[in-house]
């Protein structure tokens, strides 16, 4: 184990727990923004420069700003007096820790036949790009169409009733 | 740098990763946190799909993070109309609490 990837794997995790344990809303959502940074680290310690990129700008730049958007709109940074967690949480816990107990389970049992080491493949944004208009052309033009389909369905559906009416 | 860390490390902050989503989604009572456990869950993925990419056979035919660069994009399309229907719901109910949302319990 290397000691870069530790870090980068403690400040993730610290992220995500942060990001579902604390109680005001927008604390949750800067705590996200970590565990996302982390995530992409994580990327770049992988080799992945783009997806790693892509991870910055994509959910730093825009999933993270986002969801400060729908807080803010939603008044949901006051904090509940009844507590922040449902009425079956623990049920949630333990469904949660059950889930984690058998990946962990899965991949300690089958350490061993994981592979270990592996060549490095020198991959330039190039490559990827001409492999995203080449071999992956098809679910590019999906996804374009997916985006441009949520976009608008996103306005639409938070658009306020009274001014769709008009 | 890489090689020395074994493709189990990378496998077990994403379980780990994973069921902190699952924990926060299934626990939360505001919908907004509920949605940011989802986004937890999917970006485990994502590293699961680059690590085995990384460390599979043939990652010069980029399978894993052609795979991993598709589910960020489809992502971010749900975290735009997952919000756009809280903020909806927030019009009608006046909350994002899932515990009062019960109109449609039997």
């Amino acid at each position: 184990m290397s000691f870069v990837f530790w870090i980068f794997a403690v400040l993730t995790v610290a992220g995500a727990l942060a990001a579902v344990l604390l109680k005001n809303t927008v604390h949750c959502a800067l705590a996200l923004t970590v565990a996302f940074a982390g995530l992409a680290l994580l990327f770049l310690d992988l080799d992945a420069q783009f997806a790693g990129f892509a991870q910055i700008l994509v959910y730093i730049g825009a999933v993270a700003i986002l969801v400060v958007f729908a807080i803010l709109l939603t008044r949901g940074s006051e904090t509940p007096k009844d507590g922040v967690f449902s009425k079956n949480w623990f049920v949630g816990l333990v469904i949660a820790a059950g889930v984690f107990a058998v990946f962990a389970w899965a991949v300690l049992a089958s350490a061993n036949a994981l592979p270990h080491e592996m060549a490095t493949p020198a991959v330039t944004v190039a490559e990827i790009g001409q492999a995203l208009i080449g071999r992956y052309v098809l679910p590019l033009e999906i996804i374009a169409l997916l985006l441009t389909a949520a976009l608008i369905g996103a306005v639409i559906v938070a658009m306020d009733e009274k001014e769709r009416a008009r | 740098m890489v090689g020395s860390t074994p493709l189990g490390g990378f496998l077990l902050v994403a379980a780990l990763l994973f069921s902190i989503g699952l924990a926060g989604a299934l626990t939360r009572r505001n919908a907004i946190l509920v949605l940011i456990g989802i986004e937890l869950m999917l970006n485990a993925a994502n590293l699961n799909l680059i690590a085995f990419w990384r460390y599979g056979p043939h990652p010069e035919l980029l399978t894993g993070m052609m795979f991993a660069i598709f589910s960020i994009a489809v992502a971010a399309a749900e975290a735009a109309v997952g919000l756009g229907l809280v903020i909806s719901i927030y019009r009608h109910a006046h909350t994002t609490d899932l515990d009062l949302m019960n109109r449609m319990k039997g």
